[in-house]
């Protein structure tokens, strides 16, 4: 959208938020949205490189059916840390603490979220909650599982629960304060006529993601202090034993875990609304029901927990509900993916790495999304839930769906956030070599689970094997894939092309007004929006300055 | 059994087919709309890529007519799977009425089978085919879950519940037992076999094999052991129910409440006395059982009471219990111990 500025002041060697002071207090007492968001990305790659480890680990593991790289104990250990370090500590803060905090207060035409250091508060939350939770692997480690299901958890296992549940306990708060930062940010620090149908649609996801994150996670905090409160005093609670009940667990912790995994893919989809538009060069198809259907995935997916108690015990008629809320959820999911497609519907598309992520995104999320279906349905999820078919579904949408629209907008907005270029050739072949590793690891999965292989095996039964090899082979082309960004994205730091001020030729304030990188106010006036979110066609008549 | 490679489970239950027929209408809607949407993108991005750097593809604002063909048509198909899968589940949810109840108790990391008769099994099952078969399922300490992929059955089993599982077997064979729910150390190594075997042979097996009198034999000697008889059977002080007859029946409460006296209820009476106190007598007069019997006695003790019901009248039992207990209330030694 263009927007009435000054013309900036014609200064030589203009500053911007990177280069406007030096030195580590500048970085770490900061309150910049921006120089936050710096500090989460690079927090949440050494996090990634942590989870990482621990899937290679457990890949490496399952290429022979015995158990004989690694004791059970520590390959319990490695998929409960896997889990609790890419759930906690990279998915859910990924897009929004890093993309969704740099971009956000730009989007809407603020100088900065609406609580500067609440935001820095909220990094410092998540480095403790991290470092605790990394701390229970130094000490020991957690064997419960990332869900931590009692009575296991509470009253069995003999390993760093309580480090554990302490670190995502904190963290949590990390996340609250960010979804409350950005709530009040574009309720109250949208810029003269930057009405709610004008905002981008990565606001529009966002402002449902931070929904989620205020009203889901007191409720998995809360859980997990009663685990730790079981754990510590036996309060009866959830072991029988001492007249609690395991399945309350369940039903308090997928309250907010449910949730939670729309925490995780509402930000991505956010990322694929802007990148679509862009390289199709056109509005996005159906404004109104993209921005709506993100609402409706926050709203109906607080609905929809009691799916994963299917084989619980849980009342039949309540399963029945579950279920047919389950596929309710569907349908918004569904809408943004036909409205994404008909955006390229007539528009002219061209093929730059984000775009070529968006085209990953799609194909993956519409695989993640109708496996989805098979375990919302009750009959046949009595069969896969808990197998590798459910791990697949999940990594499909997750890794498929969230980290590929992440690394889709990391290269999207990098010209923007470093002021440099990624190198377009190696950035096309690594989306391919992610693209090709993503599906080799993980579409084997879908049939081994059908085939009954439970999940968390360290040794499995020996006919298996074929699809297990399979799947680590493609975790190691997929290991590989996710290196090269990190290799290309640090070397252009230095050696990258200074990117212009917007190289896509995208619409939206942080490309039409900021520089790249954008200076520490992001604008020298507060900026006037005349037009709508998108507006390619009217480029031309509305460059209008003044 | 299963050999070399498995890219497809078994199917050796009456309801596996069942399964796999939703699994394939599942997988049939799922590859048309993953063709459907692959081939869309494919084509727009060929055929609508970009000619020239200054071109601008004229806007569309959106199409309301799409936007509720798109929402509607695949939610009434989702509805179909919705359907589908309630039916199965409902079954699953209903076993017939005379179908062979076997129990299983799992315990870190291994599934203690009991039938009946007598036999027990660790980590072995053995079933008819033909003949529904109920395995009643319970955990000795954390949840486990019982699943056995050829029979495309699976519940989870959660202390301090009582669930049922059950299938018809079709194929004589072995098939895996798994635990499906995360359970510790040695998970993955919580695993046995189901036999399936023709009616004969398995009337065979069940006759052959020394056991140790059926589990209602066995759970009258735990019984007698634990003291249980010399208040429940005959009672002259009149301090606790007759249990008599009360398997199956409605029993009245000192709240006024009554409760079906079923599997729950009795283990949960032996277990915690006072959490349901029959009307007429008084709290902590019975001592708690809980850390003094297994899983699997608790099973035996519980047939044994079902077997007391044999030939009950239909009275209410509350009606028999009559009298107030002599026994002052609350001044019982044993009580609350845990």
């Amino acid at each position: 959208m263009s927007a009435s500025v000054q013309a900036p002041p014609a200064a030589a060697a203009k500053s911007n938020y990177l280069n406007a002071d030096y030195g580590w207090k500048s970085w770490l007492f900061t309150t910049d949205h921006k120089r936050i968001a710096i500090l989460y990305l690079v927090s949440i790659t050494i996090m990634f490189m942590f989870g990482g480890f621990f899937a290679s680990m457990i890949r490496l593991e399952l290429v022979t059916p015995q158990g004989d790289l690694l004791s059970s104990d520590t390959y319990n250990k490695f998929f409960t840390m896997h889990g609790i370090v890419m759930v906690f500590f990279f998915l859910i803060p990924s897009v929004p603490a890093t993309l969704g905090n740099f971009l956000i207060p730009m989007m809407v035409g603020a100088r900065d979220l609406a609580f500067p250091r609440i935001n820095l508060l909220s990094w410092y939350l998540y480095i403790a909650g991290a470092l605790l939770a990394l701390g229970a692997v130094i000490a020991g480690g957690v064997d419960t599982g990332w869900t931590f299901y009692t009575p296991y958890s509470s009253t069995y296992s003999n390993t760093y629960v309580m480090t554990a549940v302490a670190g995502i306990f904190i963290a949590g708060f990390s996340s609250i304060l960010t979804g409350l930062n950005f709530i009040v940010t574009v309720h109250k620090m949208r810029a003269p006529g930057m009405t709610w149908t004008r905002l981008p649609l990565f606001v529009w996801s966002h402002y449902a993601t931070s929904l989620i994150q205020v009203l889901g996670t007191p409720v998995v905090a809360i859980t997990l202090a009663l685990v730790g409160l079981e754990r510590a005093f036996r309060v009866g609670i959830f072991d029988p034993a001492l007249g609690g009940d395991p399945i309350l667990f369940q039903h308090m912790f997928w309250f907010y875990s449910h949730p939670a995994v729309y925490i995780m893919i509402l930000p991505g989809m956010a990322v694929i609304s802007e990148i679509v538009a862009c390289f199709s060069k056109k509005r996005v198809f159906g404004y109104y029901f993209v921005a709506g259907s993100s609402l409706g995935i926050a709203i109906i997916g607080f609905l929809v927990w009691g799916h994963h108690l299917f084989v619980t015990g849980l009342s039949m008629y309540a399963s029945m509900m579950f279920s047919l809320l389950s596929f309710a959820v569907a349908v918004p999911s569904a809408i943004k993916v036909f409205n994404w497609t008909a955006t390229m519907f007539r528009g002219s598309i061209s093929y730059a790495t984000p775009m070529l992520y968006v085209f990953g995104f799609i194909g993956l999320f519409t695989i993640g999304g109708l496996t989805g279906l098979f375990v919302a349905t009750l009959g046949v999820d009595i069969h896969v839930t808990d197998t590798y078919f459910v791990i697949a579904h999940f990594h499909y949408v997750m890794v498929g769906g969230m980290v590929m629209a992440y690394l889709g907008g990391l290269h999207f907005w990098w010209p923007k956030i470093t002021g440099r270029m990624y190198p377009e050739g190696w950035a096309k072949l690594s989306a391919g070599v992610i693209f090709l590793g993503f599906n080799l690891t993980f579409f084997p999965q879908f049939i081994l689970g059908y085939a009954g292989m439970p999940r968390r095996y360290h040794a499995y039964a020996p006919e298996f094997q074929v699809l297990n090899v399979l799947s680590s082979a493609g975790a190691s082309i997929l290991a590989i894939g996710y290196l090269m960004p990190l290799i290309y994205f640090m070397w252009s730091l230095k050696y990258g092309p200074k990117a212009p001020k917007n190289p896509w030729g995208a619409k939206g304030l942080e490309w039409d007004v900021c520089d790249s990188p954008p200076t520490t106010f992001n604008f020298d006036k507060t900026p006037v929006v005349t037009e709508e979110a998108y507006a390619y066609a009217k480029e031309e008549e509305e460059h209008v300055i003044g | 059994m299963q050999q070399g490679i498995s890219f497809f489970p078994d199917a050796a239950s009456a309801n596996a087919p069942e399964v796999d027929h939703l699994y394939y209408f599942l997988i049939g809607v799922s590859v048309v709309m993953t063709v459907l949407i692959f081939a869309a993108v494919a084509i727009f991005a060929i055929k609508y890529r970009r000619k020239s750097e200054d071109e601008i593809p004229k806007p569309i604002e959106g199409s309301l007519k799409l936007e509720i063909t798109w929402s509607i048509l695949p939610f009434l198909v989702m509805l179909v799977m919705f359907g589908w899968g309630a039916k199965i589940f409902y079954d699953a949810y209903t076993p017939p009425k005379d179908a062979y109840l076997i129990y299983a108790v799992g315990k870190q990391w291994m599934w203690k089978i009991q039938y009946p008769e007598g036999q027990r099994e660790i980590n072995e099952l053995h079933v008819p085919t033909g003949r529904p078969v109920r395995i009643r399922v319970a955990s000795e300490d954390v949840i486990h879950s019982f699943f056995i992929p050829a029979f495309r059955v699976k519940h989870d089993v959660v202390p301090g519940h009582y669930d049922d599982v059950w299938f018809t077997a079709t194929k004589p064979g072995r098939y895996h037992i798994f635990c499906a729910e995360y359970c510790g150390t040695e998970h993955s190594g919580m695993i046995g076999w189901v036999t399936v075997m023709t009616p004969n042979d398995f009337q065979n097996w069940l006759t052959s094999g020394g056991a140790e009198g059926s589990m209602a034999a066995q759970g009258e000697k735990l019984f007698q052991q634990l003291g249980c008889s010399t208040c429940h059977l005959s009672d002259e002080q009149g301090r606790c129910p007759i249990l008599r007859g009360v398997y199956g029946s409605q029993v009245l409460l000192d709240d006024g409440k009554t409760v079906l006296a079923d599997d729950a209820y009795i283990r949960e009476s032996i277990l915690n006395p006072n959490a349901k106190i029959v009307a007429g007598f008084s709290k902590d007069v019975m001592p708690t059982f809980q850390g003094q019997v297994t899983e699997e006695n608790l099973l035996q003790l519980i047939e044994y009471v079902k077997s007391l019901a044999v030939g009950r009248t239909n009275q209410p039992p509350v009606q028999q219990f009559g009298g107030k207990g002599s026994a002052p209330a609350g001044k019982a030694p044993a009580g609350k111990t845990q």
